[in-house]
Formats: structure tokens, C-alpha cells, sequence
């Protein structure tokens, strides 16, 4: 499948601290791509960078092969890379069809309309006319995915959705998803669950310290695999024909030779 | 019936403080900047019509409809050349920044047009003075009730387009976080642009009312400013409504304080922005944290 999103040796700072160190990732049309690491692992700061919300320090992001390093973040979205951040960041003063229609005005056009995404999330319809500020964490959840996708991303970047939200409110957002991967939008998420992460993901990229430290298809990781480079527990070396870079002397992780692992240096 | 007769009248003022003060009122609402050359931009446009009505002999709501897109391009490069560059680097660099632009405006038009006071009152026949009769011996001027409902029209439009329009909900959006805003497409740079265009369109009407009603000179911008900011505070800053009845307050109040001492005028209408203002700090609890942190202050 074609590569929509091409990352090569990006880094992304906090001031002075590295978030982002030296990652490289592709990204394929119809990829169900999940980050996992822990807290501080760089995730966020690396949708956020993907998304033009963060500035990259050095590196390329390449978009069907066109730099966009340093393209604003709303010019990504006409692209159609689109972000729901995390902590949903609504515009918690304007009622649920005013956040809807605000991406409208401003992104693609497609398939996803007012319509389509009172579709894919039913429990919206009769909330239209409240703030979005007053509804439930989930129902909040839900229109911070309409909202990007009525800009009709090709790309969905997601930031922790199940964060802070109910097993049942999660579980509605991950049948939603599934409906928007069902439309052929490819999705980008991070996501703490693991076992829900296996459940959906076609690809699982782990992250420690600002580095990939595991680049595999989904099918290929074991949950022990994916625990242990989740705390840096395993340093497998690099299979042949990795995309990741940079030095592999790591001990060797049982099993991991199967998976497409990519092995970085955590510090 | 007198104090009728001076509260009506006060209403009718505050029409013209209320038109005045909702482009300020706009502006902070939207970008949180306050514009300190604001009074100084409606006087820019007081002279704009009077340049076009008098010497050129043009009907001045022909000079109107020539001025308002001529100011709206000015607003929109007052905010890409002073406002945007300026709230790049924190709150207060843009107060520094208009405060200086209207430094710079008032002696402009002092070094072009004198010193001299202008009007356009005698370009607009006995409109200017003219007025109704209502029941109880009491008059209306006819010229201030048409500001007040400029005003009512004006703040209900931008209202109207705020809530009911694309852009509207971009403005707004943009307003509230506009990290967000752009992650959905917004275009903040420009949706503020246009917001800055939409207060100049509302400035030139002040300042076609200022320049109908009243006479000014180069240097009357910083006493219209000191009008429309002591109305937005006392309407609540940032609220379009809250401007108009900020405005009504104001001009009754200074109607009235007229009747108690030729200078009543304006000592009335800064004494009740003062309480106003000092309660409003008060019921946000300002006033009580800014005391309670001197004296933790004092050793």
C-alpha cells in the first residue's frame, strides 16, 4: 500500500529537553498504526509534531513524498491530516453543531458531513444544542472525533481517547473508529490499553524515551513482547531490513526476531 | 419631567458610546487586545468623511460607503502589520504598540489638518439639529435616535453574525483556543484579520456619528477612547450587549451629573465607571487577593 506519511530522523524538544529523538516511521494507507510507551515516552509530542501543532527541531515529515516539516498546522489539515488531541480540547463555549461545523468550514471535502458523523455517533443527535463543555466525558470524546473528521482526514491522528472515559463510553469510541476505518481512513493512535491495542491496531510502534524501540506488525508482538519494550525491559536487535536507525547494543529479545522490530538507543 | 427629559437624552448619548465602544469591545472580545489607538482610528475616519464631504462636496453617506472598505483594509493591516507581530511576544507589547500608533495618528493629522475643529453637522441640512415631540413635552433629537439604533443594529448584527455565520464560528473558535482552532483548518491568522476589518467598519460609523453630531479635532481621539473604554468596563469587556447598556450607563450619567455642576458631565460619568469598575474587582475577589498580598508583603 502507498506510504502517506513519512518520517525521517524527526526531533522534537521542550525547551531544552529532547521529546523526540531520532524517529523514522512510515505510515500506509489503511494502517491502523498504535504508539504505545509509557508516560514521557515522546508520544504525544510526536502527533503533535506529525499534526503541525509542535515544532519539529530537525528532520523531515514527508506527506505522499512532500516535505511539510514546516507547513502550519491548519494547511496539514486541508491536507487531511487531522488531530484529536488529547484531553479532547473542545470549544467548550460552543454547542456540539457549532464544534461540528467549525472543522466543516475549514477542511476537505468528502465523505464525512454533518450527516455522516451524527451517523457514526448517534448519542450526538440529541445533544447538538448543548455547550460542549457540559456533556459527559465520552459524549465529549465523540465529538472531538466528529470534529476532526468533518475536516475528512486521510490520516487520523488520536491522543489517548479512551483517556478518563468509561469502559462503556470506550468501548462505543472504538466501534465508532472501526466505522471510520471502514470509510478508509487511516489511524494513528496512542493508546495506554495494550490488550485493546492488540485488538485493533495493524501495526504497533513502541516508544521509551523519545525513540522507537519497536516497529512491528501487530500480529507479530506478544503482550510480554510489548510490556517489556513498554519499560525497556528488551533490547532486541534490529531485524534485517528495519526502518529504525541507530546503534543495537541491546540484549536480544526472545522471540523478537519475528516481528519486524526496530531497536534505538533509549538515552 | 426635566430628569425625564435628561435620562431620555442620556440614553440617546449613550447610543453614540455604545457605537463607539463596540469595535473595542470586539476586538478585546475576540483577540484580548485593547486597542489604545481606537479613538484615535474613529477620529482617522471622522476625517476621511470630512475630507470627501466637504472639500470634494461629496453626500456624506456617499463618503460613508467609500470609507468603510478603505477603513475595513486598514484594519486588516493594522492586525497583520502591528497586531499579530505584536501579541507574538506577550499582553502587553501591543498596548505599548497602539498606544504609540495613536501617538503617531494624532499628530499626523494635526500636522496635515491643523489644528482647527471640523464637523460634517452642516452637510446633512436639519437632520442635525431637528427632533420629535413626544407626549409630556419631551424631545428626541432626531440624529441621536438614528445613532442608538445604529448601535442597537450594529451590536445585533455582530451578534447575529458571531452566532449564526462560518465565520462567526471561526471567530469565536479562534478566540477560545486558538492552538485548537487551527488542528480543525482554521486559519486564525486571517479569521483575526477579518475581525480587526469588522472593528474598523465599526470605528468609521463612530466616527461618521462623531463627525454628524459633534465637532472634533486631531487630538479628540484619546477623550473617545477614554468614552468607549469606560463603557465597555462598565458593560463588561468583551460583551457586545453589555457594551450598549455600559453606554446608556454612561451617557445617563453624565446627563445627569451635567444638571448638578457644569462639570458634573464628565466627573458623573468617570465616577461611575470608577464604582463600577472597583465593584466588579471586588465581587472577583481581586481587590480583596491584591490587599491580602500587601500585607503579606509588609515584614
Amino acid at each position: 500500500m502507498s506510504v502517506l506519511l513519512s518520517i525521517e530522523t524527526l526531533n522534537a524538544h521542550h525547551g531544552q529537553l529532547p521529546a523526540v529523538r531520532s524517529v523514522s516511521l512510515q505510515v500506509h494507507q489503511g494502517d491502523i498504526l498504535a504508539l504505545v510507551g509509557a508516560n514521557g515516552a515522546g508520544k504525544t509530542t510526536l502527533l503533535r509534531t506529525l499534526a503541525g501543532a509542535h515544532r519539529a527541531s530537525s528532520g523531515i515529515v514527508r506527506w505522499e513524498g512532500v516535505d511539510i516539516t514546516r507547513m502550519p498546522a491548519q494547511e496539514r489539515v486541508a491536507e487531511g491530516l487531522a488531530l484529536v488531541p488529547e484531553g479532547r480540547r473542545l470549544f467548550a463555549s460552543m454547542t456540539v453543531r457549532e464544534n461540528l461545523l467549525v472543522a466543516r468550514a475549514a477542511g476537505r471535502r468528502g465523505q464525512w458531513s454533518f450527516d455522516t458523523v451524527l451517523d457514526a455517533f448517534p448519542q450526538l443527535a440529541p445533544k447538538l444544542n448543548a455547550r460542549a463543555g457540559e456533556l459527559s466525558g465520552g459524549q465529549q470524546q465523540a465529538v472531538a472525533i466528529g470534529r476532526a473528521l468533518m475536516t475528512n482526514p486521510r490520516v487520523l491522528l488520536l491522543d489517548e481517547v479512551s483517556l478518563g472515559l468509561s469502559p462503556l463510553a470506550v468501548q462505543g469510541v472504538y466501534e465508532a473508529l472501526r466505522g471510520v476505518v471502514g470509510q478508509g481512513t487511516t489511524l494513528v493512535l496512542v493508546e495506554q490499553d495494550l490488550q485493546r491495542v492488540q485488538a485493533v491496531a495493524s501495526r504497533i510502534v513502541c516508544m521509551l524515551e523519545g525513540s522507537v524501540v519497536a516497529d512491528a506488525p501487530a500480529d507479530q508482538l506478544t503482550r510480554a513482547q510489548i510490556t517489556a519494550f513498554y519499560f525497556g525491559a528488551q533490547r532486541p536487535e534490529p531485524a534485517p531490513g528495519s526502518h529504525a536507525t541507530g546503534s543495537a547494543d541491546g540484549e536480544a529479545a526472545n522471540n523478537a526476531n519475528h516481528a519486524n522490530l526496530a531497536h534505538k538507543e533509549a538515552a | 419631567m426635566n430628569l425625564l427629559n435628561q435620562i431620555l437624552q442620556g440614553i440617546l448619548l449613550g447610543g453614540y458610546y455604545a457605537l463607539l465602544a463596540c469595535g473595542l469591545s470586539f476586538m478585546f472580545g475576540v483577540m484580548r487586545i485593547i486597542n489604545l489607538a481606537h479613538g484615535s482610528l474613529t477620529v482617522v475616519a471622522a476625517y476621511l468623511l470630512w475630507v470627501l464631504a466637504e472639500p470634494m462636496g461629496w453626500h456624506p453617506l456617499l463618503a460613508l460607503l467609500a470609507v468603510v472598505p478603505a477603513m475595513a483594509l486598514l484594519g486588516w493591516l493594522l492586525h497583520k502589520l502591528v497586531l499579530e507581530r505584536s501579541a507574538r511576544l506577550g499582553a502587553l507589547v501591543p498596548l505599548l504598540a497602539t498606544f504609540g500608533l495613536a501617538s503617531v495618528i494624532d499628530n499626523v493629522l494635526f500636522q496635515h489638518f491643523g489644528a482647527d475643529t471640523r464637523s460634517l453637522a452642516t452637510s446633512i441640512g436639519t437632520l442635525a439639529y431637528d427632533s420629535w415631540e413626544l407626549p409630556g413635552g419631551l424631545y428626541v433629537g432626531q440624529l441621536p435616535t438614528l445613532v442608538l439604533v445604529l448601535a442597537v443594529l450594529l451590536l445585533g448584527g455582530l451578534h447575529a453574525m458571531l452566532a449564526h455565520t462560518a465565520l462567526g464560528r471561526q471567530i469565536r473558535a479562534a478566540s477560545e483556543d486558538a492552538d485548537t482552532a487551527r488542528l480543525v483548518g482554521v486559519r486564525t491568522g486571517t479569521v483575526f484579520a477579518a475581525a480587526s476589518a469588522i472593528t474598523m467598519v465599526t470605528v468609521t460609523l463612530a466616527g461618521a456619528s462623531l463627525a454628524l453630531r459633534a465637532t472634533f479635532d486631531p487630538f479628540s481621539g484619546p477623550q473617545q477612547l477614554i468614552f468607549a473604554f469606560e463603557a465597555v468596563i462598565i458593560g463588561g469587556a468583551g460583551s457586545l450587549w453589555g457594551t450598549l447598556l455600559g453606554g446608556v450607563v454612561l451617557g445617563v450619567a453624565q446627563n445627569l451629573g451635567a444638571q448638578v455642576h457644569p462639570q458634573g458631565f464628565l466627573i458623573a460619568g468617570h465616577a461611575t465607571f470608577l464604582v463600577i469598575l472597583l465593584a466588579r474587582l471586588y465581587a472577583s475577589g481581586a481587590l480583596r487577593r491584591f490587599f491580602s498580598s500587601r500585607r503579606r508583603a509588609v515584614p
